[in-house]
């Protein structure tokens, strides 16, 4: 089982990379961009045919150490 | 005194930290691989700056989980002295020994200059040999040195004096202006609520020789050293 996880930093929580890409954006003429966000994306294989055990392994993965959950939050499918 | 130097993979300030403490301060180091798995007979704990792991996925976040972060752990549990500088400040922050997490420069760039600090708690096994309200003169060099954490902890560590210090003019003013990377608070170094594990950005190891120009940051050794009654021995590379 594939799982694809985002990690991204918490509303409210300032981005300077997002904000810089923001104004990149900007001056390239995308004027209607705004409140550009950085985050990240990761698959991890997950050698498990059971959902519900792969699903509570992936969370863990996320809460240990994919994410730090201080300032990021995280999100997922598997497939 | 007995001091171990954590070295992981990527740690470049190890050397440094064991020549001012071996060398200018004539102390017993020992270097630690990060496989190792225990702390034997040591008193104090650093540490270093670096990019371990390469700051792959967050500073410091695979470095928290090496074999040795275990013996940290269970050495700073116990009481034992810890000190992070820069890298090794992330790691604990990571490690959860320290409260917060470091988020990018607000600048987004690398800041690698001279700053000014303020001591803001003197009467801690890391400043007691500095004034209350000093003014240190210490390099930063850091991507990622912009501390934060949420309003409840930083109420906290505010009111139990574990910020120890905060960025400021050469004067001692803490302002926005003198802040290089956009901290919360200006924070630059904190402590547990226990007193025995510091994390700072600044590098002290970078500013402790008179021929560099700059020993402000010895004072931070050596208060360490003298809060187990044992100031540091003369050695002979100060030339005195």
């Amino acid at each position: 089982m594939k799982a694809k996880i985002h990690v991204t930093l918490k509303q409210g929580i300032l981005d300077p990379q997002g904000k810089a890409i923001e104004h990149a954006l900007e001056s390239l003429g995308f004027k209607n961009a705004g409140n550009v966000r950085v985050g990240k994306y990761m698959e991890v294989d997950v050698n498990e045919t059971d959902r519900a055990n792969a699903d509570a392994q992936v969370k863990q993965m996320c809460e240990k150490l994919l994410a730090n959950t201080v300032i990021e939050d995280y999100r997922y499918e598997l497939g | 005194m007995k001091i171990g130097v954590v070295v992981f993979p990527g740690s470049n300030c190890d050397h440094d930290c064991q020549y001012i403490f071996k060398d200018v301060l004539g102390q017993y180091v020992e270097m630690i691989w990060h496989k190792e798995t225990l702390l034997a007979g040591l008193d104090a704990v650093v540490l270093p700056g670096g990019f371990s792991y390469g700051d792959y996925l967050r500073t410091g976040a695979i470095a928290r989980f090496s074999p040795v972060m275990g013996a940290v752990k269970a050495f700073a549990k116990k009481g034992g002295l810890v000190i992070g500088i820069c890298n090794g400040f992330q790691i604990l922050l990571e490690a959860g020994l320290l409260p917060g997490v470091m988020l990018r420069n607000t600048s987004l760039n690398f800041i690698c200059k001279d700053v000014y600090v303020k001591v803001e708690n003197a009467a801690t096994r890391f400043t007691n040999r500095c004034e209350s309200g000093q003014v240190l003169k210490i390099p930063i060099a850091h991507a990622d040195g912009n501390y934060y954490t949420d309003p409840i902890t930083l109420g906290g560590i505010k009111a139990n004096a574990q910020v120890i210090f905060r960025y400021c003019t050469a004067d001692g003013k803490v302002t926005p202006d003198a802040n290089p990377n956009g901290s919360l608070d200006n924070i630059a170094g904190i402590m547990n609520a226990d007193g025995n594990v510091l994390g700072m950005m600044p590098h002290p190891e970078r500013s402790a020789e008179a021929i560099l120009g700059n020993e402000d940051g010895r004072l931070i050794f050596q208060s360490m050293l003298s809060s187990f009654g044992k100031p540091e021995l003369q050695s002979k590379l100060i030339g005195i």
